[in-house]
């Protein structure tokens, strides 16, 4: 709590309560934030944090509750009332205009008199704070580290008292993630208050200095992040402790999905070009690709399921047999299963049942004779599925959106599973998802890797890759570092492959702390 | 006049209709928004147009109450698919179908009526200048109205911050909101004023180019309009390069007669449309050029929140 | 206070059935309107529209006969609907069919071939017609990714003008007072007719086993079902390997061969020669038969008799009462207005929003 009585908060929420049709975002939450304060809220996927900052930016209207802005009532209708009692926000999906320059972008987030001399107004601002930026670059030839530049410059430019980063550190490396945390000690340390969204409970007991917890919509406790350590912070979040998963050490069989010196030039003017990408995944192995988002992990994983056909056949091998020149259901009948990043809209059909979304990639098992659909082994599929996972669904007629995250993850992996595919690739397989369901699904993974299946996972998330891999390489620029077993790396090497070949982040100015 | 000039003139006002109807599309589909109803709307401009100019004797009102008439038909569109979210493509067929059937209807008491038009126009003193004259300063007063409009599309779009606006508008919507523009009242104004323009190139049809009312008499010139959009690769300027050629494509049929080919009309009145199909072939064939100058949002549904 | 919408969590089961009943009711309601505006009785103007042109035999016979092709074309267009394959030239396409049809006839139709001989080879004319006016925009979608609508748009003005030259010029009867129209064709070239004394012929089996057989692709069959995929999803369907390409080329071609069997059906029907026009826009009409029917084969069924007695009222309309009976035209756009914006009860529900309690 404040040190003395008298400090008022910048920022007071109470009884803040959002409904929406089936789920309670909010309920009841109470939050206070001082003057240059790192105040974090902590809290897993789905827990409320995003609608709560949404109705402090004024994007969304509270149901009931109260907001005091530096003692006084207020009503925040609208991002600009927002931004005109000084609220900043950087949005977790960036909002910025593709093909509109950064200094167009910018000028779009002010108001019409406040646009004057800009260009050199954001070259001043990028120097103090370490943020490197062009102002007539087009945004979409720019990396995402870059992009959040422009959201966090953007904010700085309108002089805001406080300052709301939406998960800033999932597009970030490791030595990105260092130089924002010490722009965030420059800014706190000038008065600024910071709202750090996170589930990331490393990086907040790293950087802030207070914490409110959600879950499920209420605030289940607050505390100095820097006295707790990460169970207890868990404890708080997730109201249980961190599950954990289960290894046991197990051979490596033969190679069972091997790719050689894969080419692939980009298919569009916003993607990465992939340069002699060799590795293997072995039977019985999980191997994990790390990277930031926007390296080449795209490419690559639709040159592996198909979805992109290259003419050299053997620039993919399954079994020994070469597919690179086959569609998707080609390799699924070699034993291939996939599990994409995008669930509602790529892994399943939102509009269309659980069933249906069974026959999506599950074509064997009798689901079709000549053509023909046969419901009954389909809706069975189906059912075993639901079980085997634990799915809560109504039945396989519930049609996939009305599904959690979470729930809707478990049965995309039990569907690809059930399959008892040769070779599993998984890109970003937890995702969104609620901490129990993560750990199932984890766990899953490993399960398969006993039973000799080869595992690939293409992911962000370096915590969840070191904790289920057995080796690990590293995608940046269309290139792939040679694997190592995770026991023989760390996250720091990995960060700096991670950042390694894109020249523009180490050149950036290194700013000295205090 | 000599041949070269007449042919410039006839096709600058052949092109004329098309000029109103894309560059109007344009401002919607630089806002997001995909209005197949173009034809409709036109024809809702045509027959709204004539009737008032027969019934006053007074053309420049008809030109007025025309795209009046087609901007207050494109707000039903815009309700359906900014308030009701439908599908864009659907409802715009629908609108087509609509504007069609509605002027038919309405027009059918005029259709042999005629009336005093809007004739071309001698700018005194400029049209007597050798050459350039007769080239440049006898057109319809609609043809100037048109390049005007050119001229105002052009700079309200690349030099205003409210086409700046309403360019990020199409370009994410999601964005756009979360920095708080009203979306969806953007929107709208850009589904009306891309109805009025749409409702001029009619109205022009009607009481100016061919003074008359046909059932169906823009011929599928609204649909030409949205491939010349395609075509312009949503750039103004390349609409009316477009435009005019489209205008000359028309009159080749006119001029092939005359010259007495043995063609049959018919078939040299396929040509426009023949036209239109390889037009656009070319153009969507890079694919690359459509991903960077099409408005990303263009056509998709948005939902706030 | 004001009216808000809020998403479902599921789509309504119910909406999806009642919405087109809303948009038939609202077309009734605004027809009662413009009745009432021109100065006609609207109970009068009711029942010359609606209830009149369906109360004889005769007239039952002609809903029938005007159903048959809007639904037989609405399956197929239904077909590539389904997939976001946007096949708006059918009317071209039956002109086509026509067209093909027709030219088997004038060609055989004086051999004394057996009608059972005749009547299939002009229907597979017609058919493969009408897949090669269609082929058109679905190569030009697939080589070039140019937009279906405007491409098959365009060749439907191309496929007039063609039957207009061929009608006014080549094809035009020698003995027909120079009016542009072909010779009548031999009656072994003539659909037979099903209900005597009416001019029902069996083209309405034909397009009542198209709709059977399109049912059973739909519902059954996996390619069926990929293709509704691609339509709700197309990044579901690329995971699953669907092939667009293979979607647009099959959409396409159902509804150009279903639009091309129709032309045959009108040229050997009603119709019985080839004219300037073959079709009073069964073409479009189709389009709207297809959203109303929601795209499923029995729905489709239903909502073409309704497109039909939307056809005889307007010409019962200009006879009884006088209205141009382009009112026809008036009235399906109307419909299909109404079912667009009925539509959104589907995904959403309307709510009356009051301000947020303030504490």
């Amino acid at each position: 709590m404040a040190d003395s009585p008298a400090v008022v908060p910048r920022l007071a929420l109470r009884g803040i309560t959002k409904r929406y049709p089936g789920v309670l975002a909010n309920d009841h939450v109470d939050l206070d934030v001082l003057p240059g304060e790192i105040h974090a809220v902590l809290g897993e996927n789905g827990a409320g944090k995003s609608t709560l900052m949404k109705i402090i930016y004024g994007i969304v209207e509270p149901d009931a509750g109260a907001i005091r802005w530096e003692g006084e009532p207020v009503q925040i209708a609208s991002p600009a009332r927002a931004r005109k009692l000084g609220i900043g926000m950087v949005f977790q999906h960036f909002s910025l205009f593709e093909t509109l320059t950064v200094a167009d972008n910018i000028r779009l987030a002010l108001e019409p008199g406040q646009a004057r001399q800009l260009r050199q107004r954001i070259r001043d601002i990028s120097s103090r704070y370490g943020l490197a930026l062009t102002p007539a670059r087009r945004v979409h030839t720019m990396s995402v580290g870059e992009r959040q530049r422009v959201e966090i410059v953007r904010c700085l430019l309108q002089k805001p008292r406080l300052l709301i980063m939406d998960e800033p550190t999932s597009v970030l490396t490791p030595q990105a993630t260092l130089r924002l945390f010490e722009t965030l000690r420059m800014l706190a340390g000038g008065g600024v208050s910071i709202l750090y969204i996170s589930h990331k409970l490393d990086e907040i007991r790293a950087l802030c200095t207070r914490a409110t917890v959600l879950r499920a919509g209420r605030v289940t406790g607050e505390c100095d992040p820097r006295r707790e350590t990460t169970a207890s912070l868990a404890r708080m979040m997730i109201g249980g402790e961190l599950p954990h998963t289960v290894h046991r050490e197990a051979p490596a069989g033969a190679p069972a999905l091997r790719v050689h010196r894969l080419d692939v030039p980009a298919d569009d003017p916003f993607g990465t070009r992939l340069a002699g990408i060799s590795f293997e995944v072995r039977e019985g192995e999980i191997l994990g690709i790390a990277g930031v988002s926007g390296n080449g992990q795209k490419e690559l994983l639709a040159a592996l399921s198909g979805e992109r056909t290259l003419a050299r056949g053997d620039a993919v091998t399954l079994c020994g047999a070469p597919v690179a020149s086959l569609d998707p259901l080609a390799r699924r009948r070699l034993g291939l299963a996939f599990i994409p990043e995008d669930r509602l809209g790529r892994g399943a059909v939102p509009e269309m049942s659980l069933a249906d979304n069974a026959l999506l990639t599950a074509r064997g098992d009798g689901n079709v004779a000549h053509g023909f659909i046969r419901a009954r082994s389909v809706v069975a599929f189906a059912k075993r599925t639901i079980a085997a996972f634990g799915v809560k669904a109504s039945g396989p007629d519930a049609v996939a959106r009305t599904l959690s995250g979470g729930n809707l993850q478990k049965f995309i992996v039990g569907r690809e599973i059930g399959q008892c595919p040769k070779v599993l690739i998984a890109a970003q397989p937890t995702w969104g998802v609620d901490v129990g369901a993560a750990a199932q699904i984890r766990q899953a993974l490993i399960d398969l890797r006993e039973r000799g299946v080869a595992v690939l996972v293409v992911s962000e998330e370096l915590d969840e890759l070191i904790e289920i891999c057995d080796r690990l390489a590293v995608i940046a620029q269309g290139r792939l570092s040679p694997a190592k077993a995770v026991r023989e790396t760390s996250a720091e090497e990995i960060g700096l492959l991670m950042a390694g070949a894109t020249p523009r982040e180490t050149h950036a100015p290194v700013v000295i702390t205090g | 006049m000599d041949t070269f000039t007449q042919i410039v003139v006839l096709s600058l006002a052949a092109g004329t209709p098309l000029v109103f109807a894309a560059l109007g599309e344009l401002v919607v589909e630089k806002a997001g928004v995909l209005n197949l109803g173009v034809e409709g709307l036109m024809l809702v401009g045509a027959v709204a147009s004539f009737i008032v100019a027969a019934k006053t004797g007074a053309p420049w009102l008809g030109v007025f109450v025309g795209a009046l008439a087609a901007a207050l038909l494109s707000l039903i569109f815009g309700v359906i698919v900014l308030t009701l979210r439908a599908n864009q493509v659907a409802t715009g067929l629908a609108l087509s179908l609509f504007g069609i059937g509605l002027s038919a209807f309405v027009g059918r008491p005029y259709m042999s009526v005629v009336i005093e038009g809007i004739k071309p126009f001698a700018v005194p003193v400029l049209s007597d200048v050798p050459v350039a004259g007769k080239l440049l300063f006898a057109h319809n007063p609609l043809v100037y109205l048109s390049i005007a409009l050119f001229v105002a599309v052009h700079v309200f779009l690349h030099r205003t911050r409210s086409g700046l606006v309403l360019r990020a508008v199409g370009e994410s919507p999601q964005s756009a909101r979360a920095i708080g523009y009203p979306v969806i009242a953007i929107r709208y104004a850009a589904v009306m004023f891309g109805g009025a323009c749409a409702g001029l190139g009619g109205a022009f049809l009607a009481v100016a180019y061919t003074p008359s009312w046909v059932e169906g008499m823009t011929a599928g010139r609204g649909w030409i309009a949205l491939a010349l959009v395609v075509f312009a690769t949503w750039k103004p300027w390349r609409v009316m390069i477009g435009a005019y050629l489209f205008g000359s494509v028309t009159l080749a049929q006119f001029q092939a007669q005359a010259a007495g080919a043995a063609v049959p009309s018919e078939l040299l009145a396929m040509l426009p449309y023949l036209a239109t199909v390889i037009v656009l072939a070319i153009i969507s064939r890079d694919a690359t050029a459509i991903r960077l100058n099409a408005p990303a949002s263009l056509g998709k549904a948005y939902h706030p929140e | 206070m004001k009216l808000r919408l809020e998403a479902r969590p599921a789509p309504s089961r119910l909406a999806v059935w009642a919405a087109p009943l809303i948009a038939a009711l609202a077309t009734l309601a605004v027809g009662f309107v413009v009745f009432s505006a021109f100065g006609k009785n609207p109970f009068a103007a009711f029942d010359a529209f609606f209830i009149a042109p369906i109360a004889t035999r005769y007239g039952v016979a002609e809903l029938f006969l005007k159903a048959s092709p809007l639904m037989l074309i609405a399956t197929g267009l239904a077909i590539g609907y389904r997939a976001n394959v946007w096949n708006i030239g059918a009317e071209g396409q039956l002109t086509l069919g026509a067209l093909a049809g027709g030219g088997v006839a004038l060609a055989f139709g004086e051999r004394e071939w057996p009608a059972a001989a005749l009547l299939p080879a002009m229907f597979v004319a017609g058919a493969l017609a009408g897949m090669l006016w269609a082929a058109i925009p679905a190569w030009l979608r697939t080589r070039f990714n140019a937009n279906e609508i405007l491409t098959s748009l365009m060749l439907v003005y191309v496929a007039t003008l063609l039957l207009s030259w061929l009608v006014h010029g080549p094809w035009r009867d020698p003995e027909g007072y120079n009016f542009p129209q072909s010779k009548l064709f031999a009656a072994n070239a003539m659909l037979p007719i099903l209900w005597p004394e009416t001019r029902l012929n069996a083209g309405l089996l034909l397009a009542l086993a198209i709709v059977a057989l399109a049912w059973l692709f739909v519902r059954r069959h996996i390619v069926g079902f990929e293709m509704r995929v691609a339509g709700l999803s197309p990044g579901a369907a690329h995971y699953a390997g669907i092939s667009w390409r293979r979607n647009v080329w099959l959409g396409m071609l159902a509804g150009g061969a279903c639009a091309g069997l129709a032309g045959v059906s009108e040229a050997a029907g009603p119709i019985g020669q080839l004219l300037p026009s073959m079709s009073p826009g069964y073409g479009f009409a189709a389009i709207i038969v297809a959203f109303v029917g929601r795209l499923h084969p029995a729905a489709i069924v239903l909502a073409s008799l309704l497109m039909s007695l939307l056809y005889l009222g307007g010409e019962s309309a200009q006879v009884n009462l006088a209205l141009p009976s382009a009112v026809t035209g008036l009235f399906e756009g109307t419909l299909l207005f109404f079912l667009l914006a009925a539509d959104v009860l589907v995904n959403y529900r309307p709510r009356i929003a009051r301000a947020a309690k303030r504490a």
